[in-house]
């Protein structure tokens, strides 16, 4: 079977299951991924986004659903001839082949002419900036060196497709920083389609044209960026996206909006979808600042200097813990006045 | 003079010797007293014949074919069962790694080990006798007309050392197969890589020096099968091993010096192999066998 | 995975291989076990008829009493005096890094290498020279010599994982030397001491060749005994044989399954794995 063409509409999941055991990792997921998009699949930890990109690349079989490339059924396509870029966690750069040969390895196994891999790799490591290390082992290459290496290593067979499954997660944060933008950037120079898992939503706004959101095997939100950010579809979504303060309270209509109760204050609120009785309130810390009159008394737990400003830790009249950011210096122990912007009150049903 | 007591023992503790290192020496005596000391004195021995030149025993050993045909015997058993051992191992490894319940089947491997091979012996006995089950079984399908001889023989041997053998190179190997990073061959899988290539360029390459090991190791253990070649062998004839020599020069004939020689021969042959196989591995690649840092 | 056919067949293939393997196993221990328990057993599937008089037999003809005692003496001082000598050792190979050290390692690693056929015969000379051979300690001190490194490798990597820290923590708060391994170090040690006691309470019973070598008329282990009586074949009813047979693995089963609960089955292969 030929590999897949480079120039594809859509790859499409379309309902897909996956458990192990009695457990179900991934739950009637269903999803579409245009060509040259970077979609990133997020979730907390154990959400089923690994299974998810594990589903894709053909290295865990399906409990149910399918897999399409454009008008091709995948599922039952063995990894090998699906033609898919992978980058690895842990980079899985073959520990006994120098660089050249680790990322000529795909163009070997099929067989090309030995003239055209040296180019095809020449090119790759130029791509990663990494000429003049292809003789090294990988075990003689730093942590970010190695991560260049896996990223030409899946690029260089010009897939339709490339996965990657937490590519930053084993490195310092100034690498993390640095690779983020040559990910940002060998996208949008090779025009691949990239779907990228990560567990950090910072990474995922900064990279995705689109984000998918897996919480327990299940997808809770599909959205650009922006979207998630500013509009979470639910407050389980809210918590992952770091809306940090989340509040139970009662909801009363007013006007376009709802008035809810926040430690023990009162405020307008934003409803995100129909209401009925219990809802829950959710605020960024960013988005919750001392004002002179506030409608939440609190007084300062914890406060932490951060540079710019500060991140504080404050208990309200009526026991709630709120997370807020001040500009203007604060110590434990003051009693201030906090309130929020009625936008930026996500009020949701419990 | 009184200064330099403490600084003395400080440099000595900085050279890592302090209390706690002197408990390695009765470890360390012991091993001296009754292994080191044993074979140099066996050495010394096999130097001091009976009668003769202090060569003597080694020159009769070399042209008695009696006791010289022990050697070319003992390989020609040693080398293919451990050869076919090893290489049973790898698929059968490979297949078990990816199962979840391992423990059973690992259980179940161990018990020949653990039994010893002259259970085992007596098991064969039993169990492939011309009466035995498994002739039964074979004339039943009618793959055999009548009894196959599978004991008091060549085959015998073979048998029992396969029996012992297996589950001790598949659990060795199995140990080395684990130690390679799964993902690893899922990202030869992405590339493009078949089954047969991934094993070929992944796998076997990075199993290698384990199986140099394995070979090895399995290898002296048969070299010295000793008991099963009595017991389900020809000790006269097929498998008259060299460790039966030693053991009659030492037990029938009493000659201590012979036997010692006969010893220091076995120790040179398995010196000789493990040294080729250990040197073919150190042409090998030696790193570890999982992917960058992580 | 999605499998190809190919690879489909090729596993159907292993596994054909290890099913073949384990029920010639089963079937071989069944064997034994059967005939020790048959009356009479000639060309047919089964015995006539089923008795225990063989155990009765075996119990009188072969001495077992004794022999069993002997094992147990033998056994018990085996583990008793290894995991003496070598916990010990294995606390100071672990934790001090001294000039010699590889040197030392090698050295414990050669008895394991070493066939014990191969050095049983230089060992059982020097034995005899210092007239310990034919006696029981002349047994014990001979099965010690793969024991002590046996232990000592196995203890090594349980010392190890142990955070120094939580010794020095101990050494802040006053405890003297004597103090921390009894009441730090050893309840910290007791599973590895327990694994590797255990292994090599189960590799005493098998060992043969050492025992063989080394051994007199009165302190013969079991599975020397039984090799006796494989040889000696004729001379006594078979079915006799494989009753001492059964005791024998009886006895080395149970520990296995004991130390099975403690240890990998890999463990007891990889001990010298470097």
């Amino acid at each position: 079977m030929a590999p897949a063409p480079h120039d594809f509409r859509e790859l499409r999941l379309d309902g897909v299951c996956r458990a192990f055991g009695h457990v179900n990792a991934l739950h009637d997921v269903t999803l579409s991924v245009g060509r040259g998009e970077f979609v990133a699949l997020v979730g907390p930890s154990g959400c089923g986004k690994s299974t998810a990109l594990n589903c894709i690349a053909g290295l865990l079989q399906l409990s149910a659903g399918a897999i399409w490339l454009d008008d091709r059924r995948l599922d039952d396509v063995g990894p090998e001839d699906r033609g898919f870029g992978m980058v690895f966690q842990n980079y899985a750069l073959f520990p006994h082949m120098t660089v050249r040969r680790n990322i000529g390895f795909g163009l070997a196994a099929q067989h090309r002419p030995k003239a055209e891999i040296a180019r095809r790799v020449d090119e790759a490591l130029a791509l990663v900036r990494l000429a003049g290390h292809a003789e090294k082992l990988p075990g003689q290459l730093s942590g970010g060196q190695q991560q260049r290496v896996a990223i030409a290593r899946a690029v260089v067979m010009e897939p339709p497709l490339v996965l990657m499954d937490e590519p930053l997660s084993n490195l310092d944060a100034k690498l993390r920083l640095e690779m983020r933008a040559e990910i940002r950037r060998i996208h949008s120079m090779l025009g691949c389609s990239t779907i990228y898992v990560t567990h950090d939503q910072e990474e995922a706004l900064s990279l995705a044209d689109r984000i998918v959101v897996l919480i327990d095997g299940r997808t809770r939100q599909i959205g650009t960026p922006e979207e998630l950010y500013t509009a979470p579809a639910n407050a389980d979504v809210a918590e992952f996206m770091g809306y940090r303060n989340l509040v139970a309270s009662d909801a009363e209509p007013a006007g376009d909006g709802v008035m809810v109760t926040v430690g023990g204050g009162r405020l307008p609120g934003t409803p995100m979808r129909p209401l009925g009785g219990r809802v829950v309130v959710a605020i960024r810390p960013d988005d919750l600042r001392p004002v002179l009159d506030g409608p939440i008394v609190a007084t300062v737990e914890i406060a932490e200097y951060h540079g710019r400003d500060f991140y504080a830790v404050a208990r309200a009249e009526d026991g709630t813990d709120l997370y807020f950011r001040s500009e203007r210096r604060i110590a434990a122990g003051d009693t201030l006045r906090l309130g929020a912007p009625p936008a930026r009150v996500l009020v949701y049903p419990a | 003079m009184n200064g330099e007591k403490p600084r003395l023992r400080w440099r000595l503790r900085e050279a890592g010797l302090d209390g706690v290192t002197l408990l390695v020496l009765p470890g360390v005596l012991f091993v001296l007293a009754l292994f080191i000391y044993p074979f140099l004195y066996g050495l010394g021995l096999s130097f001091h014949p009976a009668k003769g030149d202090w060569l003597a025993n080694y020159r009769r050993f070399f042209s008695d074919p009696f006791l010289w045909r022990t050697i070319p015997t003992t390989l020609l058993i040693a080398a293919p069962v451990t050869v076919l051992n090893v290489v049973l191992s790898v698929p059968v490894a490979l297949r078990v790694r990816r199962m979840r319940r391992q423990r059973l089947l690992t259980t179940i491997l161990v018990i020949p080990i653990t039994l010893g091979t002259v259970m085992v012996a007596e098991g064969l006995l039993t169990y492939l006798g011309p009466r035995g089950w498994l002739n039964r079984t074979l004339i039943l399908f009618g793959i055999a007309s009548g009894p196959v001889h599978l004991v008091h023989n060549y085959w015998g041997v073979m048998l029992s050392l396969l029996i012992s053998g297996f589950p001790f190179t598949f659990l060795l190997t199995l140990s080395y197969v684990t130690g390679i990073d799964p993902s690893l061959e899922q990202a030869g899988a992405m590339l493009g890589a078949r089954a047969r290539q991934r094993f070929r360029h992944i796998l076997l390459p990075l199993l290698a020096p384990g199986l140099a090991i394995t070979l090895a190791l399995a290898f002296v253990q048969a070299f010295t099968v000793f008991p099963s070649a009595i017991l389900v062998g020809d000790p006269a004839g097929a498998t008259r091993v060299i460790s039966i020599a030693a053991y009659q020069a030492a037990y029938e004939q009493f000659d201590y010096s012979l036997a010692s020689a006969i010893a220091m021969l076995m120790a040179g042959v398995q010196v000789v192999i493990i040294v080729a196989l250990l040197g073919a591995r150190s042409l090998l690649f030696r790193g570890p066998a999982s992917s960058g840092k992580g | 995975m999605p499998k190809s056919l190919q690879e489909r067949l090729w596993a159907l293939a292993v596994w054909a291989l290890v099913a073949f393997f384990v029920v010639n196993l089963l079937a071989m221990i069944a064997a034994v076990l059967v005939n020790s328990f048959g009356t009479r057993w000639f060309n047919t599937w089964l015995p006539a008829g089923f008795t225990t008089q063989w155990y009765a037999f075996a119990w009188n003809e072969f001495g077992l009493p004794s022999i069993l005692w002997v094992t147990v003496e033998v056994v018990g001082a085996v583990v008793v005096l290894s995991g003496l000598i070598g916990v010990p050792t294995a606390y100071a190979m672990a934790r001090r890094s001294f000039p010699g050290r590889q040197a030392v390692m090698f050295l414990f690693l050669l008895p394991l290498l070493v066939p014990p056929i191969t050095y049983g015969i230089p060992l059982a000379t020097v034995l005899y020279q210092a007239r310990l051979a034919g006696t029981i300690w002349g047994v014990i001190l001979a099965n010690l010599v793969p024991s002590v490194p046996f232990v000592i490798l196995i203890m090594i990597p349980f010392v190890e994982q142990i955070d120094p820290r939580v010794e020095a923590a101990a050494r802040v708060f006053g405890a003297g030397t004597g103090r921390l391994f009894v009441q730090v170090l050893v309840p910290l040690l007791t599973p590895g001491i327990l694994a590797a006691l255990l292994l090599v309470l189960v590799r005493t019973i098998a060992m043969f060749e050492l025992t063989f070598l080394t051994a007199g008329s009165d302190s013969q282990t079991l599975v020397v005994a039984l090799y006796y009586a494989v040889f000696a074949a004729g001379v006594r009813p078979g079915q006799s044989i494989d009753a001492m047979a059964v005791v024998y693995m009886v006895t080395t089963l149970i520990w296995l399954l004991i130390a099975l609960r403690f240890v990998n089955p890999t463990q007891i292969v990889t001990r010298a794995k470097q």
